[in-house]
């Protein structure tokens, strides 16, 4: 186990080197600048943990560099809230800021955006990135693109476009932001959403979208002002989050084309695959065959365009052992974001979605989106540092008379149970000798599977009638019993009936009284 | 585990239950469902635990297990979590991954819908729970 290294650590943030973290040896080294890549490498500096910080771009940001297309963002910021900014439960209403301890570098996003909308400008975004990374003073060598990686004993050695870094561990937060297209034939010479040119150059043209999730919605919203005809095709039928009632489906922004469809105004959803696409001198011609009913059909259009979709860019990692799914595109992964058939590679970010967790009523968790991977990354972080490096959480101990308004205040405001819902649980242990103690946040997948004496974990889910309502699990004697709270018109899960329902699923535990 | 779409496609193709749908129509099944990869000794469904979903099996052996004792075990072609959605109850029983498992999952509230848009689907289940039945059937007498 290595130690921690304060002096290291102390040296890590020196944003005035130029270009830090030569090639070399490193007990850790993470990769990528992008909001995932800047989040796990600010824990494990708060922590203590020496690393190296590469990444392939020129600057912070990752994805925000670039995406998306029409330049919003799909998760919003509420400048004005309950709660004041900087504080932790204004962090349910701001989706895009990163975290920190220091009072100074959280909610940064708010002071950024121009209040011409509650959704952040892309520039805005790839600013507030950049301006966590000044402010915090994260020390990335940039530049630095990662090409091979393979095993030398116990280490990993990393071969970048600067040289070799080797490392017992790495931290992976490479984004899922590679264009990625099925094997349709034909839609090789298509060109990708990520491909997408200003919206000018499809005036009057018709336009044909492989893909109907966002990415193809929102190119279809984009270019209403200007094609003259839009197609969006897809096997199934397009999911709408206002019908999920959750964020599975089409954005609520980026309903217009779907409004225009149902009125029959020149935009044209159809639930169809495509058997091929065909390049022409003058356009293109996609056949398609009907999947839910209707006839199958043939198009003549000027322009195609694949939203289909994106990858993570895990390069030669499956060669290295690393278990993937999905066509490949994410690797198998713990609770914990390790990989589950290579230890010691770890992923942070967008990745982190590979775990599904326990995915209640179908409803994913938000590790997909920065507002859900910002905490991972501080339990990964926390992980790393309590398996490798000797930290010892803190474990405050928590007052029997306390622990019920302090799970239910948790389920109300906590925003790590509201934004990773099913998926992160705020755990206490009950112990006859220790007491009450706060376990911190941890996956809730991890806590319902592993051994373990006395705990509760309370969390926050989504039904499939859209209600949001409190989740405990009690494990007594090493078995774990899931109990379902009554959700609440306010979403207030502090009234006496929640009090005392909880008191009495308590009961009994360790140290516990009312 | 690199396949494509093409060849979950495929894969669809040669599964009982799916065994009447239309090229077209897999895709679209395809599409509906997502992947999702277990490790050996993970647990998939949870015994006594709300909101699962309907799992078919692509590649892999899953055991079901009641109180810790294995009941019965799956492979490639076969589903789970249909009694627990069909019902609006929690599972009776575990569902672990005996090696590495691949599935395909589809949500709770997605599975009606779904099921309402393939009947055919629908007759081969119902064809796969009688066998089971009478199997159980068998083993009472």
């Amino acid at each position: 186990m290595a130690e921690l290294n304060p002096s290291q650590v102390a040296a890590s943030p020196d944003a005035s080197a130029e270009r830090p973290h030569p090639p070399g040896d490193y007990d850790l080294v993470v990769v990528g600048s992008g909001p995932g890549g800047l989040q796990a490498s600010y824990w494990l500096s708060h922590l203590g943990i020496a690393h190296a910080h590469l990444s392939a771009d020129p600057g912070p940001g990752g994805m925000f560099r670039r995406f998306p297309i029409f330049q919003r963002l799909l998760s919003w910021t509420r400048p004005y809230a309950p709660y004041e900014r900087a504080t932790r439960y204004y962090e349910s209403y701001d989706w895009n800021s990163l975290l920190a301890e220091e009072p100074e570098n959280r909610s940064l996003m708010p002071e950024i955006m121009d209040g011409i909308s509650e959704f952040p400008s892309r520039p805005e975004m790839e600013r507030n990135l950049t301006l966590f990374a000044q402010k915090t003073g994260r020390a990335v060598r940039y530049g630095t693109r990662w090409t091979a990686t393979r095993r030398d004993g116990e280490r990993f050695v990393l071969e970048t476009t600067d040289g070799e870094y080797r490392a017992r561990h790495v931290v992976f937060a490479i984004g899922a932001a590679e264009p990625w297209k099925p094997s349709t034939p034909g839609i090789e010479a298509v060109p990708h959403y990520a491909d997408t040119g200003p919206a000018g150059e499809y005036a009057g043209k018709r336009v044909f979208l492989v893909g109907k999730m966002n990415s193809g919605f929102e190119l279809a919203e984009g270019l209403l002002p200007w094609a003259r005809q839009i197609v969006l095709c897809s096997p199934r039928d397009a999911k709408l989050s206002v019908v999920t009632r959750s964020l599975v489906g089409i954005r609520a922004r980026y309903l217009q084309p779907y409004e225009d469809h149902a009125l029959g105004g020149g935009i044209y959803i159809l639930n169809a695959a495509i058997e091929r696409i065909e390049k022409h001198p003058d356009g293109w011609r996609v056949f398609t065959r009907a999947t839910l009913g209707g006839a199958d059909l043939t198009l003549d259009v000027d322009v195609v365009i694949a939203a289909t979709g994106f990858g993570s860019p895990l390069g030669d990692l499956g060669d290295l052992g690393v278990a993937t799914f999905n066509q490949g595109k994410l690797p198998v992964l713990t609770p914990y974001w390790e990989s589950a058939s290579v230890p010691g590679l770890y992923f942070a970010g967008t990745i982190s979605q590979a775990m599904a967790g326990l995915k209640k009523h179908g409803v994913p968790s938000n590790s997909g989106a920065v507002q859900g991977a910002r905490y991972n990354a501080r339990v990964l972080a926390e992980h790393i540092a309590r398996e490798h490096y000797g930290w010892t959480p803190p474990r405050p101990e928590v007052p029997a008379t306390e622990v019920v308004s302090y799970l239910l205040s948790e389920a109300t405001r906590g925003p790590e149970l509201w934004h990773q819902r099913s998926y992160l649980a705020r755990i206490l242990s009950f112990d006859e000798h220790e007491g009450i103690r706060d376990e911190g946040i941890l996956p809730l997948a991890w806590f319902v599977d592993a051994p373990g004496g006395d705990a509760v974990a309370m969390t926050i889910e989504h039904t499939a009638e859209g209600e949001i309502r409190p989740a405990v699990y009690v494990r007594r004697e090493g078995k774990v019993e899931e109990h379902v709270m009554p959700s609440d018109p306010l979403l207030d899960f502090e009234s006496g009936e929640h009090r005392k329902q909880l008191r009495s699923l308590l009961s009994g535990l360790p140290g516990f009284h009312a | 585990m690199n396949d494509t779409n093409r060849d979950i496609v495929d894969t669809l193709a040669g599964l009982t239950l799916f065994g009447d749908l239309s090229r077209p129509q897999l895709e679209a099944v395809a599409h509906t469902f997502d992947e999702q990869w277990f490790s050996e000794g993970q647990r998939i469904l949870r015994q006594g635990f709300t909101g699962t979903g309907l799992y078919v099996i692509l590649e892999g052996q899953a055991s079901v297990r009641i109180d810790g004792v294995d009941r019965a075990t799956l492979g490639k072609g076969d589903f789970f979590g249909d009694i627990s959605i069909l019902l609006g109850e929690p599972p009776v029983a575990d569902v672990v991954a005996l090696q590495p498992l691949r599935c395909l999952v589809l949500g709770g509230p997605d599975t009606e819908p779904f099921l309402n848009s393939y009947p055919r689907v629908i007759y081969r289940m119902l064809q796969s729970v009688a066998r089971r039945l009478r199997n159980a059937n068998q083993w009472r007498s």
